[in-house]
């Protein structure tokens, strides 16, 4: 009875998949489905490499300076860094009067209640604050970016595949639209007021270009701000922030990894042993 | 326990005497997983994986219970606790990838464990309990790991959990009620946040008491083996304790090793990137998929396009979901073979590693876009999963001819290392003619 039951239950949902999937296959080659222009024109983040790259890469302390220098001088205008706060600099080899010294200078203010009227005020942030958000809400923030709302950067490195590569792969891929693109798709046409770059996951995004010149931020360790040096070193610092505590992971990983091996090796040992009596050849 | 020659406890020590006495716990523990527990000689690695599991559910618990104590279960907050925790809690991006890949690890291990027992038949009488208490951890365990995966409260959390609990709106007149009650809205927010966290929490508990269960239910006959002769005296066991803990330790060892790897240097591997965005109800990703490990029921969801007329595609595709593992409860009578191990048979053998590869490709095209070729690929591999347990499975063990059986456990383990002297020594050995050996 079951073997029976079985037997109809399997024919019905095995035929109606066969039929489905011949119903699919005649859609397939008569009707075959279009390439849209994401399909033919979205790129892969470009192959850059990192210090953290591999295993047992570390962070670039200097590197993760200059990129904290550009999201402050550029990137802070337009995007929050609501997971981090002044604090965590320390991990960036910032010192306490350092840190001190950011927060407080920092062009964006804390908001507070002012404690004598209860109205809302600002004041100078301190190392204990989250880094202070640029626009009041999201409405503000859409009202004053052509109707997008840019992203918090805590996590953008860990949010998209290969996130490092990513941030430098869009910052460094804007460009005008191919002409065979739009030969080919004479719809595509990027909108006024968006911003082409294949490196978006729909080709077209409504930031516009933030590091345009070689020298817009300048370094005080003396590197040369090229407009690929600024994007490598913001990929890295946005790095640091969706993963401050990577080297102690790895560090962590190394020791834990050794630790396993021996015990391992041991238990190993010990089972031969144990079983030695059981095993053993003619 | 279950043979009559199994070591009796025996506390030497007057503590363990007096609490014997009182309690008989260190008995029940040294019968359990103890020298009291008579285990076949033959077991292979694969006949680890049932403590790795236990040692899996055992990480999820304790992190989890450390990670409970920094959570907040606001849609509010909630994102933003899980980010604390990751940051400012000591070791609390520890305790974070440790619970999301040991996740990952249970199942691997679970998933091999299934494999293994139905390669070497271990549905079958008399252990069918065995194999169906296994069946509902399994099920408890995607419960909880759906549940969890929406408490980060992020992209992939927040539509995951709209596409699951949208599988009860398929039902026809009544599904949408019951989505709106299972969610307690119409569409996941706070107070669907807040009771996912407390199955979350409560669900693990409850898979601890059934795999108690289990292991209950499998001591009354014993344990399997991959002959699937079953024991026939002294000559075929060894103790549990000490030869299979030696074991379990080194594959324990093992286990952790390539957990360690995973969890300290890829520690995003398995995630989706969308779940490191907070969720956002205006926002849809490009393609919500749930986690790898329920990727393969996730093809044969969507595997139905086609209405079979007046009964919607979509309604096809979550009958089909739930009846891919529904199935698994009847395996012990669909497989009527008397010989357990797919070892001894020959046509089955070929057909397993069919399915094997068959999930492995359903699970491919569960975790690709809903995009052709991948829609017609998961159509037959679908198809062939289900003809595998529900016709092709009863139809090999009408007509399959098995290879002969060895006599015993001993003399298998004899003639693979080849020991003549032992085998003479033995009594009773070959005496009796090819054993039906389904008990």
């Amino acid at each position: 009875m079951v073997r029976i039951g079985a037997f109809l239950v399997g024919l019905f949902f095995a035929g109606w998949l066969l039929i489905s999937f011949l119903v699919g296959a005649v859609a397939y080659v008569t009707e075959p489905p279009q390439p849209t222009v994401e399909h033919e024109f979205h790129k892969a983040p470009k192959h850059v490499s990192f210090s953290f790259d591999g295993p047992l890469g570390k962070y670039d302390q200097a590197q993760l300076q200059r990129g904290f220098q550009v999201f402050k001088e550029v990137c802070s205008a337009c995007h929050s860094l609501h997971y981090v706060a002044f604090r965590d600099l320390k991990g960036i080899g910032y010192n306490e009067a350092e840190i001190k010294a950011i927060a407080k200078q920092w062009a964006i203010k804390t908001p507070d209640v002012d404690p004598k009227t209860g109205e809302m005020s600002t004041r100078d942030p301190v190392p204990a604050d989250y880094f202070p958000k640029p626009f009041a809400n999201n409405v503000a923030a859409a009202a004053a970016n052509n109707n997008a709302i840019p992203p918090d950067l805590s996590l953008m490195t860990k949010a998209r595949h290969h996130g490092s590569a990513y941030v430098y792969s869009l910052l460094t891929g804007f460009q005008s639209q191919p002409a065979e693109l739009l030969k080919k798709f004479p719809d595509a046409k990027t909108p006024e007021g968006l911003h082409y770059n294949p490196y978006f996951a729909n080709l077209n995004l409504a930031m516009a270009p933030p590091l345009t010149a070689d020298g817009q931020v300048t370094y005080g360790d003396g590197t040369r701000s090229s407009v690929d040096q600024m994007s490598k070193d913001v990929a890295a610092f946005l790095t640091w922030t969706a993963e401050p505590k990577l080297e102690n992971r790895r560090r962590a990983g190394l020791a834990t990894i050794i630790f396993l091996l021996i015990a391992t090796g041991l238990a190993y040992m010990s089972y031969q042993n144990i079983w030695a009596d059981k095993k053993k050849k003619a | 326990m279950s043979f009559p020659w199994a070591e009796h406890y025996t506390p030497k020590h007057p503590a363990m005497q007096w609490i014997d006495e009182k309690l008989p716990l260190p008995r029940l523990v040294y019968n359990a997983v103890g020298a009291g527990y008579p285990v076949p000689r033959n077991l292979n690695y694969f006949w680890n994986f049932g403590v790795l599991a236990g040692l899996a559910l055992v990480i999820q618990i304790v992190t989890g219970v450390v990670m409970a104590m920094h959570y907040g279960a606001n849609t509010l907050v909630a994102f933003s606790t899980v980010e604390q925790t990751m940051r400012d809690v000591n070791a609390g991006w520890l305790m974070r990838y440790a619970h999301a890949n040991g996740a990952s690890f249970f199942f691997i291990v679970v998933y091999l464990h299934i494999f293994r027992g139905l390669y070497f038949g271990s549905y079958k009488a008399p252990r069918e309990m065995v194999w169906l208490l296994g069946l509902v951890i399994f099920l408890l365990m995607m419960a909880t790991a759906f549940m969890g995966y929406v408490l980060p409260w992020g992209q992939m959390s927040y539509w995951g959990a709209k596409v699951i609990t949208g599988l009860f709106g398929a039902i026809p007149v009544v599904g949408e009620p019951i989505q709106t009650w299972l969610l307690g809205g119409f569409a996941p927010g706070n107070a669907s946040l807040n009771r996912f966290f407390s199955l979350h929490f409560l669900l693990p508990f409850v898979i601890a008491a059934v795999v108690i269960l289990h292991i209950w239910a499998l001591h009354i006959p014993g344990s399997s083996n991959p002959t699937g002769v079953e024991v026939k005296g002294p000559q075929d066991t060894v103790p549990f304790h000490p030869y299979y803990t030696a074991k379990d330790g080194f594959g324990a060892g093992v286990f952790l090793i390539l957990f360690a790897i995973l969890l300290f240097f890829v520690p995003n591997f398995l995630g989706h990137p969308d779940n490191y965005i907070e969720a956002n109800p205006l926002s849809t990703p490009a393609h919500i998929v749930p986690e790898w490990y329920f990727w393969p029921f996730y093809a044969i969801l969507r595997a139905f396009t086609v209405d079979f007329f007046f009964v919607p595609a979509k309604l096809l595709g979550v009958l089909a979901m739930f009846a891919s593992i529904l199935l698994l409860f009847f395996l012990p009578w669909l497989d009527t073979s008397p010989v357990r191990s797919g070892n001894y048979r020959p046509t089955f053998k070929k057909f397993f590693w069919i399915l094997v590869l068959d999930v492995v490709v359903l699970g491919y095209c569960g975790g690709a876009p809903a995009e052709e070729p991948y829609v017609m690929i998961s159509q037959v591999a679908a198809a062939y999963y289900f003809a595998h347990f529900l016709i092709v499975l009863p139809l090999i063990s009408r007509f399959e001819k098995p290879l002969p059986l060895p006599n015993s456990i001993t003399e298998a383990v004899l003639n693979r290392y080849n020991i003549q002297g032992e085998q003479d020594a033995l009594p009773g050995m070959g005496s009796d003619p090819q054993p039906s050996n389904a008990g």
